[in-house]
C-alpha cells in the first residue's frame, strides 16, 4: 500500500504525462482544415487525436488515484496555468507548417524513448498507458522523420525554414532531459522515467537524420525551462482561453 | 507450396480468444454482441476486431470488457452505449462497460474472418502478426496486385493508411498493423 506522498507523487506525474499530451494534441488540432493538402490534414489530425485520447488516459488515471470525484475533464478544462506542468515545447503557438513538424520530430523522437522506458515502469497503468502509446508513436516519428527529409531536402525555402524552426526550438529541448526532486524519487522508485538517460538515444535519433535533411544541428546551450514547474510562455493562457471557453461559458455542458 | 497454405497458424492472441469465449458460461452474451459493430467499419463486430475482452457476470450485474485500438478512438464511446443497448433490448437490466487497457490491443487479434470481411469490404487487412517491425505485404483489395504505393501514413481514420494501387489506380485504406 502506497503511502500518501507516494501516491500524490505519482498522481502529479500521470498529470505531467498529461499536461504534455493535451498540450501538443491541441495545437495539431489547430491545424484542421488547414494543413497544405487533404492528406496531411487527416494525418495532422489523427496524431492530434492520439495525443488527446494519450491526455484522456493519463488524467483519469490521475483521477482514480486522487480519488476526489474529479474525472478526466476537470483535469483538461478546469484548471489555471501554473497547474498545468507540461514541457515548455508542447505549448508554442503552431508556427508555420515547417515549425509545427520540427516540433513534432523533436518530440516523437524523445517521445519513443520516454514510452519505452515506462512501460517498464513498476506501476502497472502507466507501463500499459505507455505500452499503447508507443505503438502509435511509431507511427508518429516515421511521419515526421519523412516530412524532415522532404522539408530539408526540398526547395530552398522549405530547408531556411526548416533550419529556423529547429534554431526557435532548440532552446526549449534541455528541460525535456531535466527532472525535478519529484521526478528522481519516481525514477528511483522504478515508477518515472529516467529522463536524463534518455538523452543519448535521444540524440542518436536525431543527429543522422538531420544530416540526411541537411539541416545542420544547433548547438547552442541556452535553455528555457520551467514548465514542469508551472511557470510557462505567454502562450499558454491565449491557448487555454480556447481550449477550456465551452466549459467555462457553459460549465458542465455535454456533448 | 509453402507450409502456410497447409497449417491455418493461428497467432496465440487468437486461441485464447476464442478460448476464453468457448468456455464462458455466457455464449448467450457473447453471442448478442457479435450484432455490435464498428461504426466506422460497420462489416466488422466487435468480437472480429479483437476488442470484446471478456464477458463476466456477478448476480445480476453483466460486466463486459473492452480494449481500445487507437488510444484517441472515437468510436469507443458509440461502442459502449451500442453494447448496452443491445444488452438491455435482450432484457438484461444492470450492464457495466468496462476498458482494459493490458495486454495492449494488436492488429494480430484481429480475426481471420474479420480480415476476409474487411477485404470484402475494400480495405486492406494486416498481415496477422501485428506490428512486429517487419515489412508487410499490402496488396489491393480491389484487384489484388502488390504494385501499391502509400499515399499518407493516416487515412480516413487513426487505425488506417492511406494507399493506392499502381495497376488499377484506385486509392484504398490500408488497416495498419499495430
Amino acid at each position: 500500500m502506497p503511502t500518501e506522498t507516494d501516491n500524490d507523487a505519482l498522481l502529479q506525474y500521470a498529470v505531467r504525462l498529461g499536461d504534455d499530451a493535451l498540450m501538443l494534441g491541441h495545437r495539431l488540432s489547430e491545424w484542421c482544415s488547414r494543413a497544405p493538402f487533404l492528406e496531411e490534414d487527416l494525418a495532422i489530425t489523427n496524431v492530434a487525436l492520439d495525443y488527446l485520447g494519450r491526455a484522456r488516459m493519463f488524467y483519469s488515471y490521475a483521477a482514480q488515484r486522487e480519488g476526489k470525484g474529479r474525472s478526466e475533464d476537470d483535469f483538461a478544462y478546469l484548471r489555471d496555468c501554473r497547474d498545468y506542468q507540461n514541457f515548455l515545447i508542447n505549448e508554442l503557438p503552431r508556427g508555420d507548417f515547417a515549425y509545427t513538424m520540427a516540433r513534432q520530430f523533436l518530440v516523437d523522437a524523445f517521445n519513443i524513448e520516454l514510452l519505452a522506458a515506462i512501460t517498464q515502469s513498476t506501476d502497472e497503468t502507466l507501463a500499459a498507458i505507455a505500452e499503447k502509446s508507443y505503438k502509435e508513436s511509431k507511427y508518429h516519428l516515421r511521419r515526421s522523420s519523412n516530412w524532415m527529409l522532404r522539408l530539408g531536402n526540398g526547395t530552398e525555402e522549405s530547408h531556411a525554414r526548416l533550419q529556423h524552426a529547429l534554431q526557435e526550438l532548440w532552446p526549449y529541448t534541455h528541460e525535456l532531459f531535466e527532472m525535478d526532486a519529484l521526478e528522481q524519487r519516481l525514477a528511483a522508485a522504478g515508477i518515472a522515467a529516467d529522463l536524463a538517460a534518455l538523452k543519448p538515444a535521444w540524440e542518436n535519433r536525431l543527429k543522422p537524420l538531420l544530416a540526411e535533411a541537411t539541416i545542420a544541428c544547433p548547438v547552442g546551450q541556452q535553455a528555457v525551462r520551467g514548465g514542469r514547474q508551472g511557470l510557462h510562455t505567454e502562450h499558454l493562457g491565449h491557448m487555454l482561453s480556447e481550449l477550456q471557453f465551452l466549459q467555462r461559458a457553459y460549465p458542465g455542458l455535454q456533448w | 507450396m509453402s507450409a502456410r497454405a497447409l497449417v491455418p497458424l493461428v497467432p496465440i492472441e487468437q486461441l485464447q480468444r476464442q478460448r476464453t469465449r468457448d468456455r464462458s458460461e455466457l455464449r448467450a452474451v457473447w453471442n448478442l454482441l457479435d450484432s455490435v459493430k464498428d461504426p466506422e467499419i460497420p462489416v466488422l463486430s466487435i468480437w472480429d476486431l479483437g476488442i470484446l475482452r471478456d464477458v463476466r457476470r456477478e448476480g445480476e450485474r453483466i460486466t463486459v470488457v473492452i480494449t481500445p485500438t487507437y488510444s484517441g478512438c472515437p468510436a469507443m464511446d458509440t461502442i459502449t452505449t451500442d453494447i448496452g443497448r443491445v444488452l438491455a433490448a435482450a432484457g438484461y437490466t444492470h450492464i457495466t462497460v468496462r476498458s482494459q487497457l493490458a495486454p495492449t490491443w494488436s492488429t494480430a487479434w484481429l480475426s481471420e474472418e474479420g480480415r476476409e470481411k474487411l477485404r470484402n469490404y475494400g480495405i486492406a487487412a494486416p498481415g496477422n502478426c501485428g506490428d512486429s517491425g517487419a515489412a508487410q505485404l499490402v496488396v489491393c483489395p480491389q484487384c489484388h496486385s502488390a504494385q501499391v504505393e502509400r499515399i499518407s501514413e493516416f487515412g480516413s481514420t487513426t487505425c488506417k493508411a492511406l494507399y493506392k494501387c499502381r495497376e488499377c489506380l484506385e486509392p484504398f485504406d490500408y488497416f495498419k498493423p499495430l
